[in-house]
């Protein structure tokens, strides 16, 4: 977090210097900021958990507006042509994560991405049930949600 | 040239939104029809969000964007939350196929 407050340091003297605070020169700022720092880390007492903890909050939001897309695509499709295509059911999926923002972060963006939408977790924290457009085969969509949804928000949470 | 990346952005924000409302017409149950409603809803109003960021291209509006959007990523899915929850537990009956006939 020290290096995050570093990075914001930079930027905003990135802006000062080039005397315009824009957006523009406020992102162009922050980059070139990361990448001293990158470079700068023996100085700064070893590798830090900073960058990679960066590139995966960078990773989940990337990934995130992708299935965004792609599952609007699929909800649209459905609701543009006369047939229902949809198999709605509810699965359950075992949840690894424990702490109290993983799990909101997890149930939170499982109900943004269309086709799925999170229900209810159960009282000892352990099962998402969660309602699904198309769940002709609940294994499917479980290990999917496992391995995306999950998997990212537990990488950005715990490194 | 950036009037044209503003107007694709604003309209397909507005066509998602159209799609949305119909979806509340055309599905068939509550929960499904909360599919439609939230996430295209979301997704439409970043869109148009971005389109109206990208025609200001300033600090103040930029932040306002954000602000708003973080805003609806932040309550929709709890709104959708609640209300498929209530759903299921007073036990709404769920339509759980294709319509053989």
């Amino acid at each position: 977090m020290n290096l995050f407050l570093l990075n914001l340091i930079l930027a905003i003297s990135w802006s000062a210097l080039a005397g315009s605070f824009t957006l523009s020169t406020l992102a162009v700022g922050f980059v070139l900021g990361f990448g001293t720092l990158w470079l700068l880390q023996p100085l700064l007492g070893g590798p830090s958990a900073y960058f990679l903890r960066a590139y995966y909050w960078v990773r989940l939001a990337v990934m995130f507006h992708y299935e965004l897309v792609v599952s609007s695509l699929a909800v649209v499709w459905d609701v543009i042509t006369p047939t229902q295509l949809s198999r709605p059911g509810i699965v359950e999926v075992p949840l690894d994560i424990k702490s109290d923002t993983g799990i909101l972060l997890v149930t939170n963006l499982i109900s943004l991405t269309p086709g799925t939408l999170s229900l209810d977790v159960s009282e000892d924290r352990k099962t998402l049930f969660v309602h699904a457009m198309f769940a002709d085969d609940h294994e499917a969509v479980r290990s999917q949600l496992k391995n995306t949804m999950e998997k990212w928000v537990r990488e950005a949470l715990e490194t | 040239m950036t009037e044209v990346i503003i107007g694709v952005l604003v309209l397909t924000g507005s066509f998602f939104a159209f799609i949305a409302s119909l979806g509340v017409v055309r599905l068939p149950d509550v929960l499904v029809r909360m599919h439609a409603s939230t996430k295209a809803g979301t997704l439409s109003a970043g869109l148009v969000m971005l389109g109206a960021a990208i025609w200001f291209w300033d600090l103040a509006v930029a932040f306002l964007v954000v602000a708003l959007v973080l805003f609806l990523l932040l309550t929709a899915p709890v709104a959708a939350h609640m209300i498929g929850r209530a759903a299921v537990r007073t036990g709404v009956k769920m339509w759980t196929g294709r319509e053989e006939d």
